[in-house]
């Protein structure tokens, strides 16, 4: 492809709020006789994968599912805890489906597609009544109707939940609908598998390479399309909040096969989880969001300060959320608290052992509600902070640090959700979203279901039933054999290299280089180290990883390797775009580019765009490709929360 | 938090995935901070073993949050330890004593066949969730999510049995290898909802069938599962499921 491609991000004419309808109209649709003669590989089984699964099988397609897990019940979305958003305003406090949207694509500092955005909106009520329906036990009041809570960058309340378990309950009720499939012949399930590449054939995704995590084999499938719903890449920081299996590999295979790269260096840290406390320590914990509805945030106002919390008058303490930010006060969007979190501890306020936390504090809504209520609402999460820490956050503060949560960015798609290689598509985390340079808390869960139970259903039928399909056998196909070839060949040289260094170690380093240089904050200089120390890194990697065991085994240091090797490789593509977005917007903070009150500052003439990486080959730069974001319905303007 | 250091002796099973028996073998776990969870006292352990030139130990695990329901082992007898309402991932090691020793083994049961080391196959779990473990609503034709009121008591009920995450602790804990604690908390869960009610004997009914198929036990009271129970899922469910049961059976 030449350096001119132009992105078409195909969003239909027409009002913003008849876009989805007239699109639905428009697209081809597969006879029902004729949908059992497609097969559709759908991989991963997290919110997006198992709702797209479940789905696209009740329609009538022949569905070949893929998970890591041992069950596709224990995809990384189970660990959601705080909500989902809908426009229902069942609350009646003046929501609505363009309130929804406009929140979210100021939340994302208009960063995102208008069209996509206010379909999500649109949809996030229809998500919530099928949910019911499939039996998920949301909160309710008294009177039997469903409860919502506040998230940050709202003022409106529009969360439904389940206790602090509301991912838990929202994935096990896509996989029940997926097992009633399985059950029903319409879906193979193939856990304990992990994609290594992406097949293509004449310019279409038509099947995939896994290695089988017991035998250790490599398989081949192929489809007539192949939807990619693999979560996040987070943990390309080691320490995130994602589960431990979270990676990029898939995303990547699938980039080094054609499919472009949006904006890689977006990546949410979330301000309240549980600080870092040693460097054996393997993932972070979140404390959810919700808990910012009753906490109140705080520092003690004299840098330095080692006195207990409860020895500190309350004269003495800084509530710079509630002192700065007057009316969204601790409700302010994640990028601002963590921003202002990681501000308090540079300037010496921060509390804990190491300085690396502020105070989350829950006496004031103690007092005012009672424990029970308290209790009620976030019961698991004041448990599981005690486990893990040892103290009880109904008696002293929690302390909280901002940990790697989120990417927002992943590979591009348009509005159908299909990638620049025909016949992939691209869901839920892995895609680079409609959330633009940052995310709304309880809006993942939210896109993830979306993008399965309701919009890829009808965009990949648009698709199949105006595509033609030459016969594609694995056993004898050039591209298979190649992809497979190629794939053994890169663990055989992992398991051969035999050096000093464990995965492990490797892993920690790159993320402490991101972290320090891409993380909350970032500046021209660091970002540029950053670049040099990860191809050190690499070079290194290759010459001095350890890996035991055997390849034909269950091996799960073999495992970790390769996802270290993509994480490897995709970091640098975080620095290059972290490098080439000369602005500030949501997550993405140059400190060069900063208002005079410290906020982000856009460039909204020069990068009002989502950058598009192509893959160049291994001793080529990527190539930078834009696509331009059109504003026709909300105005640009600074955000502010104050 | 106030962390320390401690010193312990580990006995782990370690069986290789063709071994038809394996064995406990013995290692030392050096300086293990107390704020480390029993999963990254394994990881430290896994590190020391991969530098001497040997095979890590195998176990499974991802959320390392109690939620996943992945992780699992049997810590000194007791599945997931010997904290209440505990996962292992989230089992902390300020519950042990420097000099302490400890032994760890799989999930023993025989629907559960041991894969290597501490890692089995739980596939048996999904089979009963196939035989009936879901509402059957397509996606697109639900009725307004408020249509239904719910009293809040039910709701929470209904909450407390859905909060299973499927980790096999309480057949590993019961003498008979039974599933009916984790059979029971779906049965419940779904048959406590009004959505749920039209499928409740059929769905009762096909998912023990399921379970006595894969192998399971019988429940014969034992209570072991709930103490285990890192959700603190009670055997109130089995008493529901029995209900269920049942009536399914005259219906
Ligand atoms: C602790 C925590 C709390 C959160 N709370 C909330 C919340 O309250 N509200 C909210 O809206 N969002 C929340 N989020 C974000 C949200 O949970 C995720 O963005 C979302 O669940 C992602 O869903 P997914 O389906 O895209 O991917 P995942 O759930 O990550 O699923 C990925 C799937 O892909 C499979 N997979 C991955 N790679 C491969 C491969 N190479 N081969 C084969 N299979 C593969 C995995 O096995 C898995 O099945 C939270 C996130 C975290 C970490
Ligand atoms: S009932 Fe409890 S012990 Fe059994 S699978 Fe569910 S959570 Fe695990
Ligand atoms: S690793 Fe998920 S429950 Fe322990």
């Amino acid at each position: 492809m030449s350096a001119e491609v132009k992105l078409d991000a195909k969003i239909p004419d027409g009002p913003l709020a008849e876009k989805w309808d007239r699109h639905r109209f428009n697209l081809k649709l597969v006879n029902p006789a004729n949908k059992k003669k497609f097969n559709i590989i759908v991989v991963g089984t997290g919110l997006a994968g198992a709702s797209a699964a479940a789905t696209l099988a009740e329609l009538g397609y022949n569905v070949q599912n893929f998970c890591i897990q041992d069950s596709p019940r224990r995809a990384h979305s189970i660990a959601a805890q705080g909500g989902i958003n809908a426009a229902k305003n069942y609350a009646n406090d003046g929501d609505s489906v363009w309130r929804l949207f406009y929140d979210t694509v100021k939340g994302g500092d208009f960063r995102a597609r208008e069209g996509n955005v206010y379909r999500l909106a649109q949809l996030s009520c229809n998500i919530i009544d099928h949910c019911v329906a499939q039996g998920i036990p949301f909160a309710r009041d008294y009177g039997g109707l469903l409860d919502n809570r506040s998230f940050g960058g709202a003022q409106v309340s529009r969360t439904f939940y389940a206790k602090g378990q509301t991912g838990q309950q929202l994935l096990l009720g896509a996989y029940s609908s997926l097992m009633r499939q399985v059950a029903a012949g319409m879906v193979t399930l193939y856990p304990r598998r992990e994609m290594l590449d992406l097949v293509v054939v004449d310019g279409k995704a038509r099947g995939i390479v896994v290695r089988n995590l017991i035998t250790g084999e490599m398989e081949t499938y192929s489809a007539h399309a192949v939807v990619l719903a693999t979560g996040g890449y987070g943990n390309v920081f080691n320490l995130s909040t994602n589960a431990m299996a979270s990676n990029v590999t898939a995303a990547f295979r699938a980039y080094k096969k054609g499919a472009f790269f949006a904006n890689p260096c977006f990546t949410q840290i979330h301000p309240t989880c549980i600080p870092v406390h040693g460097t054996y320590q393997s993932k972070l914990t979140l404390m959810s969001e919700s808990l910012r509805n009753d906490g109140r945030v705080w520092v003690p106002k004299k840098p330095g300060d080692k006195r207990k919390p409860a020895d500190i008058p309350e004269s003495e303490r800084d509530y710079y959320l509630e002192t700065k930010y007057p009316s969204f006060g601790n409700l302010v969007p994640r990028d601002v608290a963590s921003r202002n979190a990681k501000e308090q501890c540079d300037l010496g306020k921060g509390v804990g052992e190491t300085g690396l936390a502020v105070y989350l504090d829950f006496a004031d809504a103690i007092n005012r509600y009672g424990q029970d209520v308290i209790a009620g609402k976030y019961g698991n999460l004041f448990e599981m902070y005690e486990k893990i820490t040892g103290e009880n956050p109904y008696q002293t503060p929690m302390m909280i640090y901002p940990a790697v949560h989120y990417a927002m960015g992943g590979l591009w798609v348009d509005y159908n959700l299909m990638s620049t290689v025909d016949g992939l598509f691209v869901l839920g985390e892995a895609n680079f979203s409609d959330h633009g340079a940052n995310r709304l808390g309880a809006s993942a869960l939210m896109q993830g279901l979306a993008d399965g139970y309701f919009v890829i259903p009808y965009t990949i039928g648009g698709y199949l039933a105006g595509t033609r399909f030459p016969e594609v056998n694995p056993s004898d196909n050039a591209e298979f054999k190649a992809a497979t070839t190629a794939a053994q060949a890169k663990i055989d040289k992992l398991l051969s290299i035999n050096g000093k260094r464990t995965v492990a170690e490797f892993h920690r380093e790159l993320g402490l280089i991101l972290w320090e240089y891409c993380g909350m904050s970032r500046n021209e200089e660091g970002l540029a180290k950053a670049k040099t120390l990860i191809q050190k890194l690499r070079a290194e990697f290759w010459e001095d990883v350890r890996v035991p065991g055997a390849s034909q085994d269950l091996n799960q240091s073999l495992e970790n390797a390769g996802r270290v090797a993509d994480f490897l490789e995709f970091g640098e593509l975080m620095v290059d775009d972290a490098i080439a977005r000369k602005e500030s917007c949501g997550c993405h903070f140059n400190t060069a580019y900063q208002t005079e009150e410290n906020e982000a500052r856009r460039d909204d003439d020069n990068f009002c765009h989502v950058a598009a990486w192509e893959y160049a080959g291994d001793d080529d730069s990527p190539r930078f490709h834009k696509e331009p974001l059109v504003f026709e319905n909300v105005e640009l303007s600074q955000r502010s929360y104050k | 938090m106030i962390s320390k250091t401690i010193n312990l002796t580990l006995k782990v099973w370690r069986q290789g995935r063709k071994e038809p028996i394996g064995r406990l073998e013995t290692y030392q776990a050096k300086d293990i901070s107390t704020d480390m969870s029993f999963l990254e006292m394994l990881d430290v352990v896994n590190e020391d073993l991969t530098k001497a030139g040997k095979e890590p130990i195998a176990f499974d695990h991802d959320c390392r949050e109690g939620i996943c329901g992945m992780c699992g082992a049997v810590i000194n007898g007791r599945a997931h330890g010997q904290e209440k309402k505990t996962t292992l991932c989230q089992l902390h090691m300020r519950h042990f004593k420097d000099g302490d020793t400890i032994v760890v083994e799989p999930w023993r049961a025989r629907a559960f066949p041991l894969v290597k080391d501490l890692v089995v196959d739980r596939s048996a779990l999904d089979k009963i969730i196939m035989a009936g473990g879901y509402i059957s609503a397509n996606a697109g034709g639900a009725p307004d999510a408020n249509a239904i009121p719910i009293s809040k008591e039910v709701a929470e009920n209904a909450f407390n049995a859905a909060a299973c995450i499927g980790c096999g602790a309480c057949v590993a804990a019961c003498p008979n290898a039974s599933a009916m604690l984790f059979v029971s908390a779906k049965v419940s869960h779904l048959a406590l909802l009004p959505q749920g009610r039209p499928e409740a004997a059929r769905r009762a009914r096909a998912m023990v069938q399921a379970m006595d198929a894969c192998g399971f036990g019988n429940c014969s009271n034992e209570t072991e599962c709930e103490a285990e129970c890192p959700k603190g899922i009670s055997i109130v469910e089995i008493a529901r499921l029995n209900r269920e049961f049942f009536k399914s059976e005259f219906s």
